[in-house]
């Protein structure tokens, strides 16, 4: 092989290290296209309703309004569910694999949660509509009704649709991401806080609960916002249960609407310009909320993997 | 003289490696026993199984018995917990709680125990800050986070955490092998205050240390108990080659 | 120090282990479920004109969804051809010459990627793509995947690259080799496995993906006619057939879901497996 001339392969090296500056470059390029193309696109929406937008609370494409408070609703309290299943339920996971499950359990049960997040967006949803829906229907509402009735929130017709099964279905979905990040959380708080707090006489989930949480406590909210921003963005098993109906009720029983899943259900029949604007400015919204919930949660992981002032890691 | 702890044949392992072998050893009350040998010679890991931590680890194992005050703490009726509260210990490196307070270190074991009848929290926490030496530096801030205080602060700190819940026992892993000079002249005197009300054993890799603090000294290698009696006798006339070669430094 | 205390504590404690051990458990029913539906119900759907056939005109039994798979596979491809390039060159970069701000700022971006919703890339690519070419296209489709697989790619990248020890670039370069070479065949080379694992993730990750594709590539009823046609999937074949009142294609959907989840858990083990026959995998 014959030896590149040194002025070759200067050329070669700058050459080399431009594609790849180039390629790094164009990914803050991209963001900042999806930026601009959504403000762009809101812009027609924007002058048109101005903050009334975010206030409105009808949402009516045959009568030219858009309001979009129901589906901020619809997103947040179907994400809350979600949070309020998955949370409980992640943390035990993540406190199992991390803290008592024999190592030979700790790989294969891991795999398989991972193997939750695997399952494509689509099929959580034919499973919902075909599965959950019915369950959610014949047994989960009737028995809600019957125990929890009193409440506004648990009260009206059993469509099995609706926002309890979007809840129940992202809480699934989001459940890998919080328990594995909370995982990687808990494992990383030092063996010495555990052993001090052994060595004062506590029990095993004495030691968890007041040595190793309050350690890993804002990676483990990271891990619950990092969840979040995912329920918030979820589109497809959503929108395949919700109903698809914009409205505010205070029933959880009452089909409902998300930002994510209305762009689903009509971008794409949207042939009016004022339509489609409000539409691309719900994804604006969209964006901006998983944007800052995103950057909140890598910001706490961030602070576990350093450790607090003054402890040494080993 | 009242014997305390009474370590009968005793053996550990980590997975296929036997890190104590056959050691028989009696700890006397209100007395400092220091433990030395060169690393890796199984001090550390026999320390740990005076208060039974050294079974937290995965893939451990231990075998023989250990008596407290005539009790086997490794019976199978025996829990672990309760041990470890009357066996109390403080690590090589400081490790207070760094989400809590001051007071509430020194307090976390109360919390799991609960307070002694007739007592409040604060009474507790002073008494054990002031018997480490520790209350007249901290009155004033007992609510600010327990890393804020100096390394050696953090030790004594954790000593106060440890004797907050009156064990009869105090273990010391290597208490002073992450503090500066002063700090740790500051423990060592501290352990020569605290062994009337405790039976203490301290793991220490300084032999100088174990000289000045100990009453008797138990000389460790390869896992095995090569000698061990009153600390004066080791250190000036030691019956095993091998206790004479690491004393005088002809070793390892 | 009192013995109800004791007590107390003592079940609380075992009471809270099994919690997190039913926790475990619980999470994992919603997975046995999906994967034993998708599975039966799946292979009942499952013959020779599933994979042959041409989807039927609503009310007509039969038919299959030859073309979807076919268009999936097509979509999946486009996206790789660009997005896993891209991506290896933008993870080389973060893990060769990669400090200070810029790198941050790169980091950083490639993190917040992949909390973006996917939707949000079908809104973005149909107002520049699809709006351009005025109409919805299979290029379309590709490019709305590749942005969810960049970051995915880059970010594997870079840490299998960071994997690699430092002596062997150093070796390398005191031979006389110039930077990229020593990049591309020592450095690259022996992080391969990683960045194989890496893309194949980002591959079984975006075959599934329906949301960008519903305004991008849309769907179609015939076989692909070319990159600036409109093509069928999988992911929206679901979609669209589960949410129908026929039966028939009920049956078709879970047929088509089973492929595909078929098609993404073979790609990860496969991920997995290069992964770990190249050493560097976890």
């Amino acid at each position: 092989m014959q030896m590149p001339s040194p002025k070759s392969r200067r050329w070669g090296d700058s050459l080399f290290r431009g594609l790849t500056f180039l390629a790094a470059l164009g990914m803050i390029g991209l963001v900042m296209v999806i930026a601009v193309q959504l403000i762009r696109g809101s812009q027609l929406a924007f002058t048109h309703f101005g903050l009334g937008f975010v206030t409105g609370s009808r949402w009516d494409p045959v009568h030219g309004a858009f309001g979009s408070l129901p589906l901020v609703y619809g997103t947040i309290v179907s994400s809350l569910i979600a949070l309020l299943i998955a949370v409980p339920l992640s943390l035990g996971i993540a406190i199992y694999l991390a803290e008592l499950a024999p190592h030979w359990v700790r790989t294969p049960v891991s795999f398989l949660v991972e193997l939750l997040a695997a399952i494509p967006s689509v099929v959580y949803g034919l499973w919902g509509v075909f599965v959950l829906v019915p369950l959610v229907r014949t047994a989960l509402e009737p028995f809600l009704q019957r125990t929890l009735g009193w409440l506004p929130f648990f009260q009206g017709t059993y469509y099995g649709f609706g926002m309890l099964a979007a809840g129940i279905i992202l809480a699934i979905m989001i459940i890998p991401t919080i328990s594995a990040v909370s995982r990687e959380v808990l494992l990383a708080v030092p063996n010495s806080q555990r052993e001090a707090m052994l060595a004062l006489g506590a029990t095993r989930w004495e030691t968890i609960k007041m040595a190793v949480l309050p350690y890993g406590r804002s990676g483990i909210l990271g891990a619950v916002i990092l969840g979040l921003g995912r329920a918030i963005g979820e589109t497809m098993a959503v929108t395949m249960v919700i109903g698809n109906r914009p409205q505010i009720s205070p029933s959880v029983f009452e089909l409902a609407q998300t930002i994510a899943s209305i762009i689903a259900n009509e971008f794409s029949e949207a042939f009016d310009e004022l339509h489609l604007s409000a539409l691309v400015m719900a994804g604006l919204v969209l964006f901006v909320v998983t944007l800052l919930l995103n950057i909140l949660a890598r910001l706490l992981v961030w602070r576990v993997a350093r450790a607090p002032e003054g402890v040494t890691r080993e | 003289m009242d014997t305390r702890l009474l370590v009968e044949d005793f053996s550990a392992w980590y997975g296929q490696t036997q890190a104590v072998k056959n050691v028989t050893l009696p700890v006397y009350a209100s007395q400092v026993t220091a433990i030395i040998g060169p690393s890796g010679c199984g001090k550390s890991t026999f320390i740990r199984c005076l208060n039974r931590l050294h079974e937290v680890i995965p893939g451990t194992r231990t075998r023989g018995r250990v008596l407290l005050d005539g009790q086997n703490i490794y019976d199978d009726k025996v829990d672990p917990a309760e041990i470890r509260r009357r066996v109390g210990m403080v690590f090589q490196k400081p490790n207070p709680f760094p989400t809590m307070s001051i007071f509430d270190n020194v307090a976390a074991g109360l919390r799991v125990h609960g307070l002694p009848p007739g007592t409040t929290a604060e009474e507790v926490v002073e008494k054990s800050l002031k018997m480490v030496g520790l209350w007249d530096e901290v009155a004033d801030r007992l609510q600010d986070s327990g890393v804020s205080l100096s390394g050696g602060q953090q030790q004594r700190l954790c000593i106060a955490r440890a004797l907050a819940v009156e064990p009869e026992v105090l273990l010391m892993d290597e208490p002073c092998s992450a503090l500066d000079p002063v700090s740790t002249l500051k423990i060592e005197e501290l352990i020569k205050g605290l062994k009337e009300k405790y039976t203490i054993v301290i793991v220490t890799h300084n032999m100088h240390q174990a000289a000045r603090v100990a009453d008797y000294t138990a000389f460790f290698l390869n896992g095995q108990l090569i000698e061990y009696g009153v600390t004066s006798d080791i250190f000036t006339n030691p019956r095993d080659q091998r206790t004479e070669d690491y004393i005088t430094g002809r070793f390892g | 120090m009192i013995a109800g205390r004791d007590q107390r504590r003592k079940f609380s404690n075992k009471l809270m282990l099994v919690l997190a051990a039913a926790a475990t458990v619980l999470a994992l029913l919603p997975l046995g479920s999906i994967l034993l539906y998708v599975a039966t119900k799946g292979l009942l759907a499952l013959n020779w004109d599933f994979f042959t056939q041409l989807p039927k005109p609503v009310g007509e039994p039969g038919g299959g969804l030859a073309n979807a798979i076919v268009g999936t596979l097509i979509l999946v491809g486009l996206a790789s051809v660009m997005g896993i390039p891209l991506g290896i060159m933008t993870g080389i970069y973060l893990a060769e010459f990669g400090r200070g701000r810029l790198a941050w700022l790169v980091r950083f971006t490639c993190d917040v990627m992949t909390g973006i919703p996917s939707i949000i890339v079908g809104i973005v690519v149909y107002g520049t793509i699809v709006v351009a070419m005025k109409r919805f296209s299979a290029i379309a489709g590709g490019v709305a995947l590749a942005i969810i697989m960049l970051p995915l790619v880059t970010r594997t990248t870079e840490e299998m690259l960071k994997l690699v020890p430092n002596s062997l670039r150093e070796a390398s370069l005191a031979l006389g080799a110039s930077q990229w070479r020593t990049t591309y065949s020592i450095v690259l080379r022996s992080a391969m496995g990683g960045i194989i694992t890496g893309s194949l993730l980002a591959v079984a990750r975006v075959a599934g993906e329906t949301a960008p594709l519903l305004f991008t590539a849309l769907s179609s009823r015939y076989w692909h006619t070319g990159l600036d046609q409109r093509i069928a999937s999988l992911p929206v074949y679901i979609y669209t057939y589960a949410t129908t009142p026929y039966e028939e294609m009920h049956r078709l959907a879970w047929g088509a879901a089973l492929v595909l989840v078929a098609m993404v858990l073979v790609t990860s083990i496969a991920a997995r497996l290069a992964g770990r026959r190249a050493g560097g995998g976890r």
